[in-house]
Parts: structure tokens; sequence; C-alpha cells
């Protein structure tokens, strides 16, 4: 356990004992406590701030999964101290349905938006970035200090809509209107919701700042060599992330600037014809129609699920050569994978929409094109398993996780031709079989790429291991848990079981489950009490994980490991390394067993 | 006292894992990296293969287990149709899902590190790549034919002959207006609702076609064998017709009709026997988020023959003349007719149901 950096190996001669020496380029400055952790503008610090909010964000609505699980599995018990945390909402130990639908909502809208959009792409996108191309920082460090300060912002709001007496939004995480906007059809619609649909347009601005200073940096920023085919597919997929949500985002925020409209300005966008029983009274309201919302919000909620998947499959990608020794297989059909799961991103939104009275023929069309997305994803699919054939395969904590990730992505993906599909998706739609579905393809498997993203890239973070005794114990339970979660589920929704029930016991279709949502509750909330244990392993880590030695602990091939273990703010001490290879020379025959992107091409080499 | 106990034990395991895990990490520096990373490797790779079998025995096990519970026999054409779709897809992704699970374990297992073997570089290889582009384009293809086929089949106009019943979603159970003698449905407007007044659907007394409309709650009637067509509506937020033992399924929203059909293929009783559950219903479970009572918005459809539909049938009140024996203390059928005109006022004879 020495502290001293010994540093050795081709492409390492970047040496430095402390890690504010490593500041000496034209990004110097002198740091307080608030330019350097609060208010900072290094990419890096950005990064870990995205991370830990995101986390905090993951704790919070896993936990809520938790408490809705619980109500799920032992509907006829009682638990006191439910009462005691929630008061009215668990009148008598028992959530009451007003409050597990608002359980359910928030715990939508924080995992995908909160957790897996700002936390997932905040994190990596700020990080590597920067790093892997070979920039200082981002193109604009200012409007990248104010996406994560936005997405602070959105976050302090949806918090505080927790605390209000009318509780926070309570219409699922898809908001639809007329139950969205109207107060008097559910106590979850009224300031509620107001508070929801103003933390996420902050959200969105936070979005939009963020996915801008991506692009531009990725286009604008590399390093003299970095063409952009020799970038690593982190940064592709990053690319293309980013502008997914900034082709995507502003619709949504239209779309609830309309509700907005709808909910206090007396306009009919989305409302018509509506009469409600609680007050007997019918509403002034013609000519609206609710199905418009739906379309706006799933232009941006398609793609979202992308914006979701596609940094997991860079991280895994990168990852998985790394582990495997060999190149990826297939960089080119990997890239264009993902350009055509980006184009078609914009294209599949109505799937979603089979069974509101969409006219079928138009239907059809979103069906043809919502499964042409599987032929992209299954190249990526082979191209993983590819790059493990005949690999020299190191089981890092981090591929652990990008080989549960493609388990992962199978399962999930595969169930998708399932509900893309039409005919099937009239039977399934809004079953137990979507939530085991997209839980799967882009709740798990998302998070999967996300830890093996922070297994992989947190010695480059805080030079410090996390601990691998409990990265293995975390990897493994959560991975067979989520299996015996979400695999089950799907028998549910085959059996037409409908999702956001708070209860079953009243429907003779429905309740022969009991036993096995007792089952699900439970495994769920031991994979809870393992992430917990993730999280202490990560904080521990941070101060008393064992020291990280050398520059590049993985033997990898990308720029970020020719910085010193703690790069300063401008990350390379002296000049910036230029490029002369692809990411991927692992394993090449005759050279050696890696080859960095810095070192010149030898003589008998060509170009890839 | 269990809960704190419980608590007490999480800790308990928490804090030994925790030792466990500071323990071997000192463990593996006397060890050596080197050596503490291959058995590490060795010990995951094993445990890759172990996964692979447990997993493959225990998705059969949960078919096993599940096999009776998940899908009654489709109770309608349609449901047919759709059973078929789904079991050609089970069959299509359950190969590829085989073939890719086992690849992606095997493969870890067997190529996991060791010390003689190098890795092969592999960077591309343009036949392989066109054959996993071109193999499911082709199982995809497969796939989007036969679902385009039923789901034409089964969005398609409905039958001349089939029956009508408007469906109306509401929070938080379910309202069924048959259109009576006539064949027609009266007009109605969303601001004519009135539950007080006993007119839960707003229907314009003023149009005599709405005079003979039977309107009932909770409960449909359907006669076996008949194709029926729904019209499909809410009277608030979307509420969502949910039919699993038909396999249909249509949202209801609230200005904008919608409507589905199907032929219900077994009466309610001939289910009861062939499920061998006596408790069997045709259950209408609302599957659109639609507020706090959204799980228990039930609704039930009752199949029958033809007899016994025309007695329930006889046994029912139109609409219209329970609101004119409220309104009147014993009218006769006369005085009801007259009052009707009486009864809407003038502006509301232009609105008429979309």
């Amino acid at each position: 356990m020495s502290t001293d950096l010994t540093i050795h190996g081709p492409g390492e001669a970047i040496v430095s004992h402390d890690p504010h020496e490593a500041g000496h380029n034209g990004l110097h400055h002198k740091e307080t406590f608030i330019t350097k952790y609060v208010f900072s503008m290094d990419h890096k610090m950005i990064c870990k701030q995205f991370l830990i909010t995101g986390m905090i964000w993951a704790l919070i609505g896993g936990l809520m999964s938790v408490l809705f699980r619980l109500q799920l599995g032992y509907p006829d018990s009682t638990f006191p101290w439910l009462e005691d945390i929630l008061g009215k909402w668990a009148k008598g130990g028992k959530i009451q349905p007003e409050a597990y639908y608002a359980l359910v909502t928030m715990h939508g809208t924080v995992l995908v938006f909160f957790v897996l959009t700002g936390g997932l792409s905040g994190t990596f996108a700020n990080f590597l970035i920067p790093l892997q191309i070979g920039a200082r920082d981002m193109a604009s460090p200012f409007l990248n200090m104010l996406s994560y300060w936005f997405f602070w912002l959105a976050s302090v709001v949806m918090i505080s809509s927790l605390f209000i007496e009318t509780g926070p939004a309570a219409g699922g995480w898809t908001s639809y209107p007329p139950l969205s906007a109207l107060g008097d059809a559910s106590i979850g619609s009224k300031s509620g919701m107001d508070f929801w649909i103003t933390s996420m347009a902050l959200f969105v601005v936070s979005s939009l700042l963020g996915g801008l200073n991506y692009i531009t940096t990725i286009l604008n920023m590399r390093t003299k060599g970095m063409s952009m085919t020799r970038l690593p597919l982190t940064i592709w997929a990053l690319l293309f992330t980013a502008i997914l949500g900034v082709l995507s985002f502003p619709v949504l925020l239209s779309g609830f600037i309309l509700l907005l409209f709808d909910r206090h300005a007396g306009t009919s966008f989305y409302l018509s014809d509506i009469f409600i029983s609680s007050t007997q009274k019918a509403l002034p309201n013609e000519g609206g129609s609710p199905i418009l919302f739906q379309h706006l919000f799933w232009f941006l909620g398609h793609p979202e699920v992308y914006i979701i998947i596609l940094p997991a499959m860079g991280l895994v990608s990168e990852v998985m050569a790394i582990n495997s020794r060999k190149p990826i297989f297939g960089y080119m059909a990997m890239i264009g994978s993902l350009f055509a799961i980006t184009v078609l991103a914009f294209l599949v939104w109505a799937h979603h929409m089979f069974v509101t009275g969409l006219n079928p023929l138009l239907g059809s069309v979103f069906v043809l094109l919502t499964l042409l997305i599987a032929v992209p994803s299954a190249i990526k699919v082979f191209n993983w398993l590819t790059t493990l054939w005949r690999g020299n395969i190191r089981f890092t904590p981090g591929m652990l996780f990008a080989i549960g990730f493609v388990s992962l992505f199978i399962s999930g993906g595969l169930t998708g031709i399932f509900l893309g599909n039409s005919t099937l998706d009239i039977h399934l739609h809004d079953t137990m079989f979507v939530v085991a579905h997209f839980h799967i393809v882009m709740g798990v498997s998302a998070f999967f790429g996300m830890f093996c993203g922070i297994y992989h890239w947190f010695p480059k973070m805080y030079g410090r291991y996390l601990n691998n005794t409990m990265s293995y114990i975390h990897f493994w339970v959560t991975f067979v848990g989520a299996y015996l979660i979400f695999w089950p589920m799907h028998y549910e929704g085959l059996a037409g079981m409908p999702r956001r029930y708070v209860d079953y016991s009243g429907w003779s279709s429905f309740n022969q489950f009991g036993d096995l949502n007792r089952f699900i509750s439970t495994v769920a909330m031991v994979v809870f009490a393992v992430q917990l244990m993730f999280v202490f392993n990560f904080f521990y880590s941070i101060f008393k994980g064992r020291k990280v030695t050398t520059t590049n602990p993985w033997q990898a091939n990308t720029l970020e490991w020719t910085t010193p273990i703690r790069p300063g703010h401008g990350n390379w001490p002296g000049e910036i390394p230029e490029v002369h290879r692809w990411a991927y020379d692992y394993g090449k025959d005759g050279g050696k067993e890696f080859i960095l992107q810095t070192e010149p091409l030898g003589a008998d080499e060509q170009h890839h | 006292m269990s809960t704190i106990f419980l608590i007490a034990i999480l800790l308990m395991g928490f804090v030994i894992t925790f030792q466990i895990a500071k323990a071997s990490e000192y463990v593996g520096i006397l060890k050596g990296e080197k050596k503490n990373n291959e058995q590490n490797n060795r010990i995951n790779g094993f445990l890759m293969i172990v996964f692979l079998v447990l997993g493959l025995i225990g998705v059969y096990w949960c078919n096993e287990l599940f096999r009776g519970k998940i899908l009654g026999k489709a109770a309608s054409n349609h449901g047919e149709k759709i059973d078929q779709m789904l079991y050609i897809t089970i069959a299509i992704t359950g190969v590829v899902f085989f073939i890719t699970q086992i690849l992606l374990f095997w493969f870890s297992f067997r190529y996991q590190y060791s010390e003689k073997r190098k890795s092969f570089y592999f960077p591309h290889n343009n036949k392989l790549e066109m054959i996993w582009t071109v193999v499911p384009a082709i199982a995809l293809t497969v796939l989007v034919g036969f679902g385009l086929m039923y789901w034409f089949q089964i969005t398609g106009e409905a039958p001349k002959n089939a029956a009508q019943v408007e469906v109306m979603g509401k929070q938080f159970n379910w309202i069924f207006r048959y259109p009576g003698k006539d064949g027609i449905f009266g007009n109605r407007y969303f601001k004519n609702i009135s539950d007080a007044e006993n007119n839960s659907l707003g229907l314009l007394w003023d149009d005599p076609t709405s005079h003979d409309d039977i309107v009932v709650s909770n409960t449909m009637y359907l006669v076996v064998n008949q194709p029926v067509k729904l019209i499909i509506n809410s009277r608030d937020v979307i509420h969502d017709v949910g039919l699993a033992a038909f396999r249909m399924k249509m949202d209801a929203v609230p200005g904008t009709p919608t409507t589905i059909w199907f032929t219900p293929l077994y009466t309610t009783q001939e289910m009861k026997k062939m499920t061998g559950n006596p408790d069997f219903e045709y259950e209408i479970s609302c599957d659109q988020m639609c507020g706090k009572g959204h799980f228990s918005m039930k609704g039930v459809i009752q199949v029958v023959t033809p007899e016994e539909f025309i007695l329930w049938r006889a046994k029912q009140v139109p609409n219209y003349v329970q609101v004119m024996k409220d309104k009147l203390p014993a009218p006769t059928g006369t005085d009801s007719v007259k009052t009707a005109g009486l009864l809407v006022a003038p502006e509301k004879l232009v609105a008429a149901t979309k």
C-alpha cells in the first residue's frame, strides 16, 4: 500500500507527486473551497457533483420502490412505523392509494430523469469527454457549471414537492392529462403537479445546457490526431445521447407548458368534454385532445430511453474491450448502430399509443419502425459477444457489470419485440409485462452500465480503488436479484395483470399472484440493502480505499490514463498529448499487449 | 420489537461483510496483487457458468410453476389470434434468448484470464457482421408480417351484424348503454350530465331516439358468438377498457370516442367450467392510471346465451322512463313524453354526441 507513485510502462512519462502540481497549464488558477467544490468549473468536479447528487436521488427513488413493494407484497399487513414517517399517507400503517400513486410517480420520475439521465449522462459525459478526447475542459466550463446547478435547482423543487400538504404529483411519470391537469380529479394534481412541471422545466434547461456543451466539445476540441474514427465508443455514445436530448427535450418542455396553460389559464389544449364526479360539475373546455399531450410527451419519452441506454452502451463497450484485452469487435458497425438507433429513436414514439384509438394504419408504420430498432440492437449484442470470444477476460468489477449489462439488455430487448408488435401490445399494454420489460432493458441495465462506469473510472476520479469483495457481492446479488424480481413479473403481465394497482385482491383474474408478489418484494428489499452497501463502499473508498499507484491501472489505451493519478484542472500538466491511433489496439499481433493512443504507428503498422 | 431485531440483524450482517471485505483486501496485498487477481478471476469465471446453469433451470422451473396461471383460454376470436402471435414471438425470441445468453456466459467462462492465452486480435469481419444484420432483419420481417396481418384483422371494420354497446368510464366505475329497440343511440352532451337527476351520460331527452336507450352500471351483458362493437368514451380522465380474458384493450379518452370489436366465444358459465374456477368472471379492468380508485375500477361482463340475453333485456327499464318516473309521481306514458321537451334547455338542442 505504498503511497508513492511508481510510474512504469510505455507512454506513462508524466510523473507527479502532488496532484496540485498538475495544474501547471493555461487553466491554472487559485482555488478557494467555493470555486473548487461548489461552483466549480472543472469538469471532473462537476462530474462528481452529478454523480453524488444522482446517488442521493437513486437512494430516495429506490427507497420509494421498497415502500410500495411493501404494500404490494404484503397487502394484508400493517406497518405502524410507516404511519410514523408518512403520517396521514399511511393511516393505520397501510400505504393509502393516493400515497401509493405518489410513490410510483415519483419513483419513475426520479429514476428516469434525475438518476439515469442527470446522474448517468451528467457524470460520464462530464468526466470522459474532455479526458478521452484530449481537452483541458469543456467548451464552456461556465455553461457546464450552470448545467449542474439547474439540475440542483430542479432537484430542490422536486424534493420540496414531497413535503407539501397535498403531496407530490401522482399521475404516473408520464403525467397524462386530463388527470394531471385537474386538481379535482386527483389530489396529486393540485400544487404537487405545479412543482413537478417547474422542476422538470428546470431539468430540461440543465439537460440542454449540458447537451449543447457536450456536442460542441466533442466536435471542436479533440486533440491533434483525434479524428472522429479514433474516438473511443464512449464518446460516440455520449455524442449521440446529447444530440437526442437537444432535439427532443424542447418538445417535452412545450408539452409541459401547454399543460401549465390548461391548468391555470383556462385553455383547452388537452381538455374536452369533462364532467368531474367529485364536484359534480362539467368543465367549460371543449375541443382539446388529451392524445396531443401523449404525442408531445413520447416524442421525448421514447428518445429518453435511448438517452438513458446509449451512454451505458458506450461505457460497456469500452470496459469490455479493455478487460477482454481485445479490440471492440466491429468498431464502425458499433458507431453505425448507435447512429441508426439515434435516428430511429425519433420515429417510433407512437408505439406507446397503440391502444389510444390511434389510426391502425399509422400504428402499422410505427410497428415497422419500432421493430427495425431490433436490428442495430442485435448487431451490438453480437459484436459484444464476439469481443468476448477468444479474449483473455479479467473479471474486474467493471467487467462483471458490463457482462451483466449485455445479459440484461438481451432479455429486456427481446421482450421489446413483444411490445413493439401492436397485435401483442393490445393484450400486454399497461400490464406488469411492460413494467418488467422496461425495468430490465433500461432500468437495471442502464444501472449496470453506470456501475460498470463507476467501478472502472473510480480510480481515475478519486485516485483510489473500491473494495473488491464488496464490489463482487454487489454485482452478484444485484444481478441475480434483478432477474428474480423482473423475470417472474412477465408472467403476471401475460395474465393481463395491470400495472399501477395498489391492491389486486379484489380481482378474480389477477389475485393468483399473491405469493409471487411477496417473493418479488422480499428480493427487492435485499437488492436495495446491497445498494446501500455499494454506497457505503463508494464513500468509504473515497477516503480509505486502496491507493492507485500507477497512472494506468487497467492497462487501457485511452487518453485519460495518460494524465497524472489525480489530475488537476486542465488535466495534463504539460502539453496535451497527440493521438496517433484508435483506442482499441489490444493484443495486436507482434506488438505489445496494449498500445496507448499516444504511441506513434510503427513502421510495419497500418492505420486501422 | 421485531423491527428493531431485523434492523439489528441487518446491521450485523453488514458489519461482518465489511470486516471480511477489509480483511480480504489485506490478504490480497499479502498474497500479491497478481495472484489475488487470478484467484478472483477464477471464482467469478466459475460463478458465470453457475449462473448460466441455475438460470436456465430457473427459467424452466418458473415456466412450470406458472403454466396454468397465466394464459387461460382466449375467450374471443381476436384473443385466439393474439395468443397465436404470442406463441410465434415466444418461439423466435426464445431461440435468440437461449443462443445469446448461453454464448455470453460460456465465452465469459471459457475465455477467462490465463497467463498462457494471448487474446485474438479480431477487430472486424464484414461477413460475420453481415450475417447478424441480415438474419435478425429476416426474423423481424416474419414477426412484423404476422403481427400486421393480425393487427389489421383485429382493428378492421366490425361485421354488419355486430351488436353495439357504448362504454363510458368515469372515476371510478363503468357505465354501459344499449341503443334499445330502434338500434340508435340517442344524442348526448356532457354538460347535460347529472348524477343527481339520474342522467349519468347526459342524454338529451328531446331526442326521441334516446328514449329507449338502456343505461346500466358495472355489469355489461353480451351474447355469446355474436360480434360486439364497443364504443368507448370517458366522462373525466383517460381510462382504459382492459379485457384480459378476451385479450382486448382500448383507452377511454374524454372527447374522442374509440372503438373495438370482438366476438365472445364462451359464456361466463362455460368459462367457469373450463377454467375449473367457480369464481371466474370476465372482468373489465381499468388499465390507464386514473386516480386514487384506479385499482378498484372494475366492471363485469356477463356473456350469456341469446335466450338469457332477451330475458335480461326485457327486465331493463330505459333511462328515460326511469328519469320521468322520478320527476313525476306516477306518470303515465303520454305525460312523460310531453314533459320531455320542457326538461331540456333550448341551447342544448344544438349539441349532439360526436
